[in-house]
């Protein structure tokens, strides 16, 4: 069963403050614990290696899976292979998350590979949301991999969070649009002290009038460091767009690459990048209206990340 | 009432350049002053050693006989002191509803955010829950600024050029706005401003260049001053035709 500390993961990650209505499956220092399927989404334990396969049914409206992941030891390193079918025209929301809770001294980690094939008008949401806590030096490791294939006319709305906690990071995301396929990638991260975070976006424009939005905004603190490369690939009429922002602090290091690839005479791709500290004007605006510093200073980066 | 006691500003760079010199002002209780004067003649300057954006070289500054030369920004906001920025700062994923609740948070009445909105001319349903980032124009910015400023109960309101980038917002209602906010908490209006409309609404116009106060009286004296002479009021005498060597960079 759930402790105390198993809910407060749980609740980081996939704001979950119960166990949650729908399909769930909770996986805990690597082997699953609990599980729900309903009679739109079923949920089977893969044979030949360490996952889950999520099968959503075509035409399921309105339901939810949630897949969160919890580590509460230290030495754990865990690999899952994570299979998701969404069902043609179906809308629904997954969220996966991972929370650590490692107050020993080595390495606890998690590495989850999900493949997603999002069929013909379906319309996902999926949330991934990575929180690390605990006292000891033993090193927090996330090293999820994403891949989403999106069939015609399908749309995917992608949130990627990671706030502090985690000490290394290295996220890959690989997402192929067929037609009129639609993708909204929104990336949120923030590193401290020392911790190091990489992601790595690949969308390739496919079919054609597919569109893909990419909005990444990060603030990276202390001496932590943070790399980005994002690959907008273009190879048919279709439209993309890479939007990405960094508020730089302390002794921190960004480094920011936008790449954008046109194999098509009609890829119409834009890159926006840019990297700074907050903006003294900012600061000064929030404290003329009587907040201090510090707060005007959290209040910037909250908003920021939101 | 606000005081400035021989106040001076120093910018040190590679030559250390005088903005404010030897400033002495007083702003009374629930009266109107509008700043005017040359660009570069020191009237943001002033603005931003009032709010302590600044702190002067030489010199105080007492809020109702309180010294608060040496307070920060935070402190004195907290007393009740107020700046609406010429240019304002613009702020990524935080919404308008979310900046003026901000504003208002210090102010033990209810505010109402739409009427704020209402009162800069703005229509609340369109603006809420839009951010404050560069999706909007300058003259909206500018009348939101206005608002953050409006929704604090504050003792001494300074405004920086109000009317920049307002192109189409009626002059009538800004200084509508001006007189309810005046009349509403009692708060000395100290407008920087080269608009004579917005002048009119002055008890007090104060004029600046090269960092003094060059004159100070009732508005219709100065405007009158003015009005009659249209040669420039700034310090420098530069007279057409002289200075027949000097290089133009272009």
């Amino acid at each position: 069963m759930l402790n105390a500390l198993d809910k407060l993961m749980l609740e980081k990650v996939a704001d979950l403050h119960e166990i949650p209505q729908g399909a769930f499956n909770i996986r805990k220092n690597g082997a699953g614990i609990q599980r729900n399927t309903t009679a739109n989404i079923d949920i089977v334990t893969k044979t030949d290696k360490s996952g889950i396969d999520v099968i959503i049914k075509p035409y399921t409206k309105g339901e939810s899976v949630h897949i969160p992941v919890i580590v509460t030891e230290e030495n754990i390193n865990d690999v899952v292979y994570n299979t998701f079918e969404v069902g043609e025209y179906s809308d629904v929301v997954i969220v996966a998350g991972c929370g650590i809770h490692n107050s020993g001294h080595h390495k606890s980690q998690h590495d989850g590979i999900h493949t997603f094939y999002v069929r013909k008008g379906a319309k996902l949401k999926y949330v991934e949301k990575h929180y690390g806590q605990g006292e000891g030096e033993g090193q927090r490791v996330l090293n999820p991999k994403t891949i989403l294939e999106v069939e015609e006319g399908a749309v995917v709305e992608l949130e990627l969070i990671q706030i502090k906690g985690i000490d290394q990071t290295k996220r890959d995301t690989e997402i192929r649009l067929m037609d009129n396929a639609k993708l909204v990638v929104t990336e949120r991260l923030l590193t401290y002290k020392d911790q190091e975070a990489e992601s790595n976006i690949t969308v390739e424009l496919l079919g054609a009038d597919s569109s893909a939005q990419i909005i990444s905004r990060s603030v990276a603190q202390n001496d932590s460091k943070q790399v980005f490369y994002f690959d907008l690939v273009g190879r048919n009429k279709g439209r993309g767009h890479i939007q990405c922002d960094a508020i730089i602090m302390h002794n921190a290091q960004v480094l920011s690459t936008p790449r954008i690839s046109a194999h098509h005479s009609e890829a119409q791709l834009v890159h926006e990048a840019a990297i700074g500290r907050i903006e003294s004007e900012q600061l000064i605006k929030l404290m003329s209206l009587g907040f201090s510093e510090q707060e005007a200073e959290d209040t910037i980066l909250s908003g920021f990340l939101k | 009432m606000l005081e400035l006691q021989k106040v001076s500003l120093e910018i040190e760079g590679d030559t250390s350049f005088e903005i404010l010199k030897n400033i002495n002002l007083k702003f009374y209780d629930k009266k109107i002053y509008v700043v005017t004067g040359p660009n570069g003649g020191g009237k943001s300057s002033l603005a931003k050693i009032i709010m302590g954006v600044y702190n002067p070289t030489s010199g105080e500054i007492l809020l109702d006989g309180q010294d608060i030369t040496t307070m920060n920004i935070t402190e004195r906001a907290r007393m009740g002191v107020g700046y609406a920025f010429q240019s304002p700062p613009r702020f990524k994923g935080i919404k308008v509803k979310e900046l003026l609740k901000m504003a208002a948070s210090h102010n033990p009445e209810q505010v109402n955010i739409c009427d704020l909105l209402y009162d800069v001319g703005l229509c609340a349903q369109d603006y809420l829950n839009r951010d404050v980032d560069a999706s909007l124009s300058g003259g909206e910015m500018k009348r939101i600024e206005i608002a953050t400023v409006l929704a604090r109960n504050l003792k001494i309101a300074v405004f920086d050029e109000p009317e920049a980038g307002i192109d189409l917002w009626s002059f009538q209602k800004l200084a509508e706005t001006f007189r309810d906010i005046h009349e509403k908490y009692n708060t000395t209006i100290i407008i920087i401003s080269h608009q004579e409309r917005i002048m009119e609404l002055a008890d007090e116009i104060i004029i600046m260049s090269n960092g003094m106060i060059s004159a100070q009286s009732e508005r219709d004296i100065i405007l009158a001053g003015i009005m009659n002479n249209d040669s420039c009021v700034c310090g420098t005498k530069c007279v057409k035709g002289v200075g027949q060597n000097a290089e133009c960079v272009g």
